[in-house]
């Protein structure tokens, strides 16, 4: 006869079975746990709106004291790098075409001299524009180099007026994008890496068990259903708080990113975000029939939202009105609002309240959900 | 003598399907129950329903004193079950599987700690105590996999196929196990197509598209139906309803 008090005992050998489970697979656990510091040093590195080195090439016909003190001007910024001078733009083609250059300069010939005339300088700007944002940047870019040189001309004989050149400047410049652009990704690769650890990984380890068959041992003993899913959410919810240290220490030391509000409030916040996500991971793994189609489902129904529809990576605001209203059930969109705000804004409670409740109340309706369709699907079917 | 299984008219459909219909049996308590059929005879479907996975649709069963549909969480106590698929984790060694099993019984540290060493001396295994499960060969696999699902010493054990793809020695030795453990007390209901294991059972029931086509000894039957094996009278039955059927 089995001994009694047996709630206890089955949940926690079933936990520690998911432990050793999770420290057993060495490789897995070794990326799980480098993913965040990856993912923000990547992230942070890639996302930089900032261009270094942009590869410059000049159509300089009849080169002269002005042209080439400009030249020397783009060489001197340290973000452009001279790739060739040639004489025509018939050569220029060949430079794009082979991918040589980010950019050309064209000057007509006797540039100096019509400056001299008091006439304007004609510049063209050509850009590769096969990446149309990188493009425009070093549009901005250049043009600031050029105005800068047209103002130090100005005070002298010559216009400023006459080397204004045919591209927007303003504005470009002043913010510092680098900067910008590591702040505001950091709280959505948390929501990322969160939503991974706990959606993905809950869903494959609980359909590997239905694919496995033993599942179906488990759901035969007297253990019950809701201590399996805590079983199996518990370890990773500790690896997912974990993952979240790992990148605010990242994001803190690479980029310098604040951290202005309470850390206590942002690994709260993080605790029932994980958990949303947990759920959905079981949800998944009860409707799926395998391993593979729990995993495709993971990854196209919370890691894509998670990034695209959450505000990560596009704004909210610019998604047309009906994408929009789709976002509102996505729990990364409030999540991040809530870290954006905990991380940047050092707002409190008394702020970030809605946002806590949205993500309260899917955990509630999630966690019902799911351990509905994991008794029902597997109980009475 | 205690009833371990008693099915009253036990039905389950699936949607206009009907995979088993109105069974009734009993089984004692300490008897080797051979429940036989082709795949798709309603074999897998009565299990479920007498372990608790499935609700029957109507009529009643009982196990080991439980009813199932009422008392789903003792009949749980007090069974064990081993499926047809392998139910051990392959990345868990041979005695963190068997305290995982162990501490889901609800058995104590103690517990586990003197019948998981009990249960390795009697299997030989007591040197591989701490290798993976995967490493082990098939054969040690099924019978540590059956080991376990006693070691809470359930009252009824539902063994789905037990047998399926081992060698013939293990398949013996297997065998062996199983009347060992219904010699101590335990019943033992036991799934196969293996027409030559079913001759090792107390008694059998052959299933036949949801019914019961035929039950008794495996000598009764024989007898009765004046054939030689039980393999010859199943085919010989199958055929019976397939006519009737169609």
């Amino acid at each position: 006869m089995p001994a009694g008090g047996t709630r206890l005992g089955a949940l926690r050998s079933f936990m520690l079975k998911e432990v050793r489970h999770l420290l057993r697979d060495r490789q897995t656990l070794l990326i799980l746990l480098l993913l965040p510091l990856a993912q923000v040093i990547v992230f942070g590195f890639a996302m930089r709106t900032d261009i270094n080195d942009v590869r410059i090439a000049f159509v300089d016909p009849v080169p002269d004291a002005l042209t080439l003190a400009l030249r020397g001007r783009f060489a001197g910024s340290g973000q452009f790098t001279e790739v060739a001078v040639l004489p025509g733009t018939r050569e220029l083609e060949d430079v794009f075409r082979r991918g040589d250059a980010d950019a050309a300069l064209i000057f007509e010939p006797g540039f100096a001299d019509r400056i001299g005339r008091h006439e304007s300088g004609k510049l063209m700007l050509v850009t590769d524009a096969s990446d149309p944002n990188t493009a425009s940047r070093i549009q901005a870019y250049a043009s600031a180099v050029v105005t800068a040189y047209g103002a130090s001309l100005g005070s002298s004989s010559l216009g400023s007026s006459a080397l204004v050149p045919p591209v927007e400047v303003r504005g470009r410049m002043r913010y510092n994008p680098t900067l910008e652009s590591v702040n505001l990704f950091v709280p959505g690769l948390i929501a990322l890496v969160l939503t991974l650890v706990s959606a993905l990984m809950s869903a494959i380890s609980l359909s590997r068990e239905k694919e496995r068959g033993t599942l179906e041992v488990l759901l035969v003993s007297p253990i019950r259903p809701w201590q399996i899913i805590l079983g199996k959410v518990l370890p990773y919810l500790v690896l997912a708080l974990a993952n979240v240290g790992t990148a605010l220490l990242a994001a803190r030391v690479v980029f310098g990113v604040p951290m202005r509000g309470s850390l206590a409030l942002l690994l709260g916040a993080s605790l029932v975000y994980s958990l949303v996500g947990l759920a959905l991971g079981v949800l998944i793994a009860a409707r799926t029939s395998s391993q593979r189609a729990a995993m495709l489902g993971a990854m196209v129904g919370t890691m894509m939202p998670s990034t695209l529809l959450s505000g990560m990576v596009f704004p909210i605001a610019s998604l047309p009105g009906w994408l929009q209203l789709v976002t509102v059930v996505i729990p990364a969109r409030w999540f991040i609002v809530i870290v954006r705000g905990i991380m940047l804004r050092g707002v409190g409670l008394t702020e970030l309240w809605m946002e806590m409740t949205v993500l309260a109340v899917m955990l509630a309706v999630l966690l019902a959900a799911a351990i509905r369709s994991f008794s029902a699907r597997l109980g009475n079917q | 003598m205690t009833l371990a299984v008693e099915v009253r008219q036990l039905t389950r459909r699936f949607g206009r399907f009907t995979a088993v219909e109105a069974i009734s049996f009993d089984v004692s308590a300490g008897e080797v129950f051979g429940f036989l059929g082709a795949n798709g005879a309603g074999k897998t479907t009565a299990i479920r329903m007498l372990t608790g996975l499935l609700a029957p649709t109507s009529g009643s069963a009982r196990v080991a004193g439980f009813d199932v549909l009422t008392q789903t969480a003792d009949v749980r106590r007090h069974i064990g079950y081993m499926s047809q698929r392998f139910s051990l984790y392959d990345d868990l060694t041979v005695w963190e599987n068997s305290r995982l099993y162990g501490g889901v019984y609800g058995l104590s540290d103690r517990m586990i700690e003197e019948r998981g060493q009990a249960m390795l001396d009697t299997l030989d295994l007591a040197h591989a105590a701490h290798s993976l499960v995967g490493r082990l060969p098939l054969g040690w696999k099924q019978k540590l996999a059956f080991s376990v699902a006693l070691l809470h010493e359930p009252a009824v054990v539902f063994l789905d196929e037990p047998s399926g793809g081992v060698d013939p020695v293990t398949r013996r030795q297997l065998w062996e196990m199983i009347y060992a453990a219904a010699t101590r007390g335990t019943t033992i209901f036991v799934t196969t197509h293996y027409m030559d294991e079913a001759e090792y059972c107390d008694r059998v029931c052959m299933m036949v598209d949801g019914r019961i086509a035929a039950m008794g000894t495996p000598s009764e039957l024989k007898r009765e139906h004046g054939v030689a094996s039980l393999d010859e009278l199943f085919v010989r039955v199958a055929r019976a309803t397939a006519a009737e059927g169609g």
